[in-house]
């Protein structure tokens, strides 16, 4: 569906009225990030970031598919594989710090996507379905990453599998049995290392797949827009193309500088020293910690330290690291306030930003030893994170007095007075 | 019915946290964690300045030629220096002739089909660096990597090699139970404190530089950290030229598609 103003598709050449009859292709790419897809006029850079995240899949996938030429999942020559990779594949170098460093830009930008939808309130409605495929794509990233950092067959590769895999014999019953029957062993071993580079291969073509469904009910109610104000006339929209594919092409330079200026000048400054060390089942590493896009949940994880009314501490920890991102799903029923945008809502903004701080204190946390007192820390901040979600977001939007809407995006835009002058001049802008 | 379900659930985990805490707060107050001579007496790396630094760094091949020797002569007897092969060695400034009597100094074990025996035979430019067989006290770790796969790098490489000392009296005065072990050394750089390799590098002179350059043990250890840092990123300044060029083309596309924006946009307010 599309804005009654939208373009239309009106090939010229003949070859393209050819093919439109056989085979629509150029129509559909036309309506979708073409002319005849029409977006609220008012986006800010935060809207970039979706591209950005399609940006970085693409380019995790075709770096990974040559990776895939020189890799050999066996456990007892990945580790060489990857130097191979490193000192004798032309490029390898190059294409390894792009996969790994892509990695982490891939979540920075995902993270600020997220982040942007819980600021601007992108999961209500209209756009529900939007937000529940975004939070399936994010748990399918979780396990992909997981999986691939796994690969190079290092000391983190192999301790972040035996207790990531752990985590699944805190299961009543059938844990010991479902942990040793997901890693083909009792600890993780040439199968565990051969079906994670399966799934790494695999999952990243189901996240593909996931990031078409999440597009196509975008188009359906259309994008929002940092006022959270529908679109009312055509004067609120622009077509994507040129307006957008100009914009994100600044905004894909601007992240390309900073990512390339991460992979060359300090390709190393996110990841793990021990993950140099060959993996080795009888040397555990003083601190076992995840990569950074991990730590807020890892200290999740960690913060639950007593068993409470019969449910060990372990299985409490595993239950609230899933229930932190699963909560995420339930957001469009839990924000019940009319208004999106956290622009007019005063109660909203500010416990957005409480929300902001308490997740980078859980990630520093997350990323420090099992100490105090970042372990007391990481509690207070744990209870904040499921309080926000849970408790107070509900209370804040029955509670809130938002603040006026403007009447449309173009009044937001050009104020009150061209508005009215828009308003004598039927919408042709 | 959502909300209220939510509310309980966020209820749950927030007591389950507040339990936790509290018993944790509880026995920190009760009984704080002892102080151990590891935190107290452990030191970050002393800073180690190296060519190869920066943005624009390039190896100095002199100093890795020297810190090659250092291997060769003394790290060599006990580490391994597996993902290096010999013809890598070229791109320090051997030549050929070089890179094969360097390959030539070094026995490989080689399999022999025929006979079924395992025989050692002299290496050939195309053989990475043989395993070393230790009988000692630890393990010696393999030393392709290590100034990727230790915090610090190659400034930890260097400290260590420069750290050995006695243990201070403070230390034995305070944490009396951790005087070092026999058959270990106190090094103050090592994460323990206490390691197992005795210090290798013990007098000036030790080796003798062909350039002439004084064998001091400080300039020893900052010439071996330099050729670890080649071994284990020897395509670094392949990767600095590239980034240069990259992030430099970056730069004017990422000017060219700003212009771009602001002239597609001109007529747009936003």
């Amino acid at each position: 569906m599309s804005f009654p103003w939208a373009n239309h598709y009106k090939p010229s050449h003949p070859f393209m009225v050819y093919l439109d009859e056989k085979l629509p292709l150029p129509r559909f790419v036309y309506n979708a990030i073409g002319a005849g897809y029409p977006v609220p006029r008012n986006l800010n850079y935060m809207w970039n970031f979706g591209v950005l995240a399609g940006f970085c899949l693409l380019l995790q996938i075709v770096t990974g598919v040559v990776l895939a030429m020189h890799y050999a999942a066996n456990s007892g020559i990945a580790f060489d594989s990857v130097e191979h990779i490193m000192r004798d594949v032309n490029y390898g170098w190059l294409l390894r710090y792009a996969h790994a460093n892509g990695a982490s830009a891939f979540f920075a930008v995902v993270y600020i996507h997220i982040f942007r939808g819980f600021f601007y309130g992108s999961y209500k409605p209209p756009r529900e379905m939007i937000w529940l495929l975004g939070v399936a794509i994010f748990l399918l990233m979780m396990a992909t990453a997981f999986m691939g950092y796994v690969l190079p067959w290092g000391q983190m590769s192999y301790w972040g599998a035996q207790v990531i895999t752990g985590l699944f014999s805190a299961i009543p019953i059938v844990g010991n049995g479902l942990h040793t029957w997901l890693l083909g062993g009792f600890a993780p071993v040439d199968a565990t290392l051969n079906r994670f580079y399966a799934l790494h291969f695999l999952l990243p073509f189901v996240i593909l797949g996931m990031i078409i469904l999440h597009i196509w009910s975008l188009h359906i109610p259309g994008s929002s827009n940092p006022t959270g104000v529908e679109v009312k006339s055509e004067s609120d929209t622009v077509p994507f193309h040129p307006y957008y594919t100009a914009k994100d092409g600044f905004g894909l330079g601007c992240f390309l500088v900073v990512y390339c200026l991460m992979m060359f000048y300090a390709p190393n400054a996110l990841g793990h020293p021990d993950n140099y060390i060959p993996a080795n089942p009888m040397q555990t590493p003083a601190h076992i910690v995840p990569e950074w896009y991990f730590w807020p949940f890892y200290a999740i994880l960690r913060a639950f330290t007593q068993d409470f009314f019969m449910i060990p501490a372990k299985l409490m920890g595993v239950l609230a690291m899933f229930s932190s991102i699963l909560v995420w799903f339930f957001l469009p029923w839990l924000d019940r306030s009319p208004v999106r945008s956290g622009h007019y809502r005063p109660l909203h903004r500010k416990f957005f930003w409480v929300l902001v701080a308490d997740v980078v204190l859980l990630g520093w946390c997350g990323g420090s030893p099992a100490e105090e007192p970042y372990v007391m820390i990481s509690q207070l901040a744990a209870v904040y994170y499921f309080v926000h979600f849970l408790i107070v977001l509900p209370i804040v939007s029955s509670i809130e007095k938002p603040e006026p809407l403007p009447f449309s995006i173009t009044e937001s835009v050009l104020g009150k007075d061209d508005q009215a002058a828009l308003a004598g001049a039927p919408a042709s802008a | 019915m959502v909300r209220i379900i939510a509310f309980f659930a966020g209820l749950f985990f927030a007591l389950a946290l507040l339990w936790s805490f509290g018993k944790g707060l509880v026995s920190y107050v009760t009984s704080p964690p002892a102080a151990t001579a590891e935190h107290a007496f452990h030191l970050a790396p002393r800073p180690l300045h190296l060519a190869s630094d920066g943005p624009f760094g390039k190896f100095d091949m002199q100093q890795v030629q020297r810190g090659f020797q250092v291997y060769k002569e003394v790290c060599s007897n006990c580490h391994a220096l597996h993902e290096v092969a010999f013809r890598d060695l070229k791109a320090i400034g051997y030549n050929d002739d070089e890179v094969k009597a360097i390959a030539a100094g070094f026995k490989v074990p080689h399999y022999d089909a025929r006979t079924g025996e395992v025989k050692t035979v002299n290496g050939l430019p195309t053989d990475h660096f043989p395993p070393v067989v230790y009988g000692g006290q630890g393990s010696p770790p393999d030393l392709s990597l290590i100034t990727k796969a230790r915090h610090g790098g190659a400034a930890y490489v260097y400290s260590l090699l420069t750290g050995f000392q006695k243990q201070p009296a403070a230390l034995l005065a305070h944490f009396p139970e951790a005087k070092t072990p026999d058959g270990l050394y106190y090094n103050p750089y090592f994460a323990n404190l206490n390691i197992a390799m005795p210090p290798p590098l013990t007098a000036d002179g030790q080796v003798s530089y062909k350039d002439n350059t004084p064998a001091t043990v400080d300039q020893m250890a900052q010439d071996v950290a330099a050729f670890l840092v080649w071994t284990a990123e020897p395509k670094l300044e392949n990767r600095h030229q590239a980034g240069f060029a990259t992030v430099g083309f970056l730069i004017f596309a990422t000017v060219l598609a700003y212009m771009a924006y602001r002239n597609v946009w001109a007529d747009k307010k936003h």
